[in-house]
């Protein structure tokens, strides 16, 4: 058992942890200091929408920058920000639920249905949900690898839908979706890249070699 | 002339000044619970407020540092942040079009001899977000009796200032610059019609559209234009600035109305800025009564 290696992890882990609840204190922290604006509900779901996103971008970076930088251990953080990512994006949908629909589930399937924004959300927070619940790796066995990747390619349709569901949202001044989706082409395009790089390598290599 | 004559503001929806604050300080002391509405229902119609609710003013701090007005940024706490730029003396609006009298007023002759008036007004965005705002101001009929409009003014329309030097937000094209506002001849001579100067007893803060704003309680917020330096008396319904960025979302009347939904969201509920969850959206803002035969006979679905 490399001990050492082990250690580095799990003191990383922690650190990832922290940083991934710092958005989560703040908010608490100013829900109850007055420090929400004058729309709370509306503060918390941008809040909460916003860190949801950044933490999926950091999830689907995750790939790119491993294989850019050689640096294979990056790979143990991948599922704990993907969750963390999900954390954000349920507390952004249930605060939806609880504080504009009062759990009304009739006026849900109406928003779903009407207006395209949130049936993006709505899909979005659904494969979210799927990809958390097959994320341990007795799922990943009882799937099989392959299966399991090519379900967990869905984050690209999560993040694609994300930024478009912050789009859609806003009323006229779109300066913040935008800049999202441009972090989004270059995580993508990084993502893309590798895939590029790696069929062409692949092509090299006598086809034996293919895992 | 041709303007018809709106029927006479109940006497208890205005209140003078004094009395309004003295009446202001007792709902303060007996509170506005149960208890409160249960005791005074008499008071809170004369101050404009319909009885049936608990309808707390809106803190001073959230009416002037919650605001939609994209002069000064598209942040609601931009204007606040902002809108020192702006420098509301000496101020003149040119009024123009088909009128008696036509000319550039100083805002201080425009309304003098007026007596100035505290209205309680409900405030609900097209967001669907919600406010109570003492607001200070004069009837905008009064002002446009003392112009003469002929029988060809059909319309009045708004225009705000167009400076990016006071007003750093139209510096970005995300509206038309200059921000134009419309109404009908009758909305505007409706007794409920304001043009404010001042909120909470004091005067107009910048970022609430200093020194001079339209406030039209049973439309959406988007139609009180702010910082307003031009009227012109028109035949024709004036261009306005969100129908013209969004003539799906936005439309001319943009009367309060939970029946038509914005295409984003629903215009049924609202919340109430200070409140955790949604009230239920009245027609026309709670002031049917008054303004609802202002549009019979019309389609709102059609002129949302």
């Amino acid at each position: 058992m490399p001990r050492r290696g082990t250690d580095w992890v799990a003191w990383a882990k922690i650190l990832v942890w922290a940083g991934a609840l710092v958005p989560l204190a703040v908010l608490l922290w100013d829900a109850t200091h007055g420090g929400l604006d004058a729309e709370p509900v509306k503060d918390i779901q941008h809040r909460t929408g916003k860190t949801a996103l950044v933490l999926l971008l950091i999830t689907l970076a995750n790939t790119p920058i491993r294989r850019l930088t050689g640096f294979g251990g990056l790979i143990r953080f991948r599922r704990l920000t993907g969750l963390f990512a999900f954390c954000y994006a349920t507390v952004h949908f249930t605060s939806y639920l609880l504080f504009d629909l009062q759990f009304a589930f009739g006026d849900l399937a109406e928003d779903v249905i009407k207006r395209p924004w949130i049936t993006i959300g709505f899909i979005v927070f659904l494969i979210l949900l799927t990809l958390a619940v097959t994320s341990p790796r007795s799922m990943v066995r009882r799937l099989g690898s392959r299966r399991w990747n090519s379900l967990h390619r869905l984050i690209y349709l999560a993040a694609i839908g994300t930024v478009l569901h912050f789009y859609l949202s806003v009323k006229k001044d779109v300066s913040v979706p935008l800049q999202f989706a441009g972090l989004l082409l270059v995580v993508l395009g990084a993502r893309v890249a590798v895939a590029v790089h790696d069929r062409r390598k692949r092509a090299l290599r006598p086809s034996r070699d293919v895992t | 002339m041709l303007i018809r004559r709106p029927p006479d503001i109940k006497t208890r929806e205005i209140t003078d000044e004094p009395l309004y604050w003295s009446r202001r300080e007792w709902l303060a002391r007996v509170g506005l619970g149960v208890a409160g509405v249960a005791l005074a229902p008499e008071l809170a119609s004369a101050c404009g407020v319909p009885e049936q609710d608990d309808e707390k003013l809106t803190p001073f701090e959230h009416v002037t540092g919650y605001n939609n007005f994209y002069e000064f940024g598209t942040g609601k706490d931009d204007p606040k942040a902002n809108a020192h730029t702006l420098k509301p003396r000496p101020w003149s609006i040119q009024v123009e079009g088909h009128v008696k009298r036509p000319a550039t007023y100083d805002i201080d002759d425009l309304f003098k001899g007026l007596g100035v008036q505290e209205r309680v007004y409900r405030l609900r965005c097209v967001e669907a977000w919600s406010m109570v705002i003492p607001w200070r101001g004069y009837p905008l009929a009064e002002v446009i009796k003392r112009l003469e409009p002929g029988t060809k003014a059909k319309y009045v329309a708004f225009t705000t200032l167009l400076d990016p030097r006071q007003m750093p937000g139209q510096r970005s094209r995300v509206l038309d610059w200059p921000y134009v506002e419309g109404l009908r001849m009758d909305e505007a001579m409706h007794p409920l019609t304001l043009l404010v100067t001042g909120v909470y007893g004091k005067t107009l803060p910048n970022q609430n559209g200093a020194p001079v704003r339209l406030v039209v309680p049973w439309k959406y917020g988007f139609k009180g234009i702010k910082s307003i330096v031009k009227m012109s008396f028109v035949e024709q319904e004036p261009p306005t600035s969100w129908n013209i960025a969004a003539p799906n979302e936005y439309g001319f009347y943009a009367n309060v109305n939970p029946t038509v939904d914005h295409p984003r969201w629903s215009q049924q509920t609202e919340r109430r800025i200070g409140e955790l969850f949604r009230r239920k959206t009245m027609p026309f803002n709670g002031y049917a009564d008054q303004v609802a035969s202002l549009y019979a006979g019309m389609d709102l679905r059609k002129n949302y």
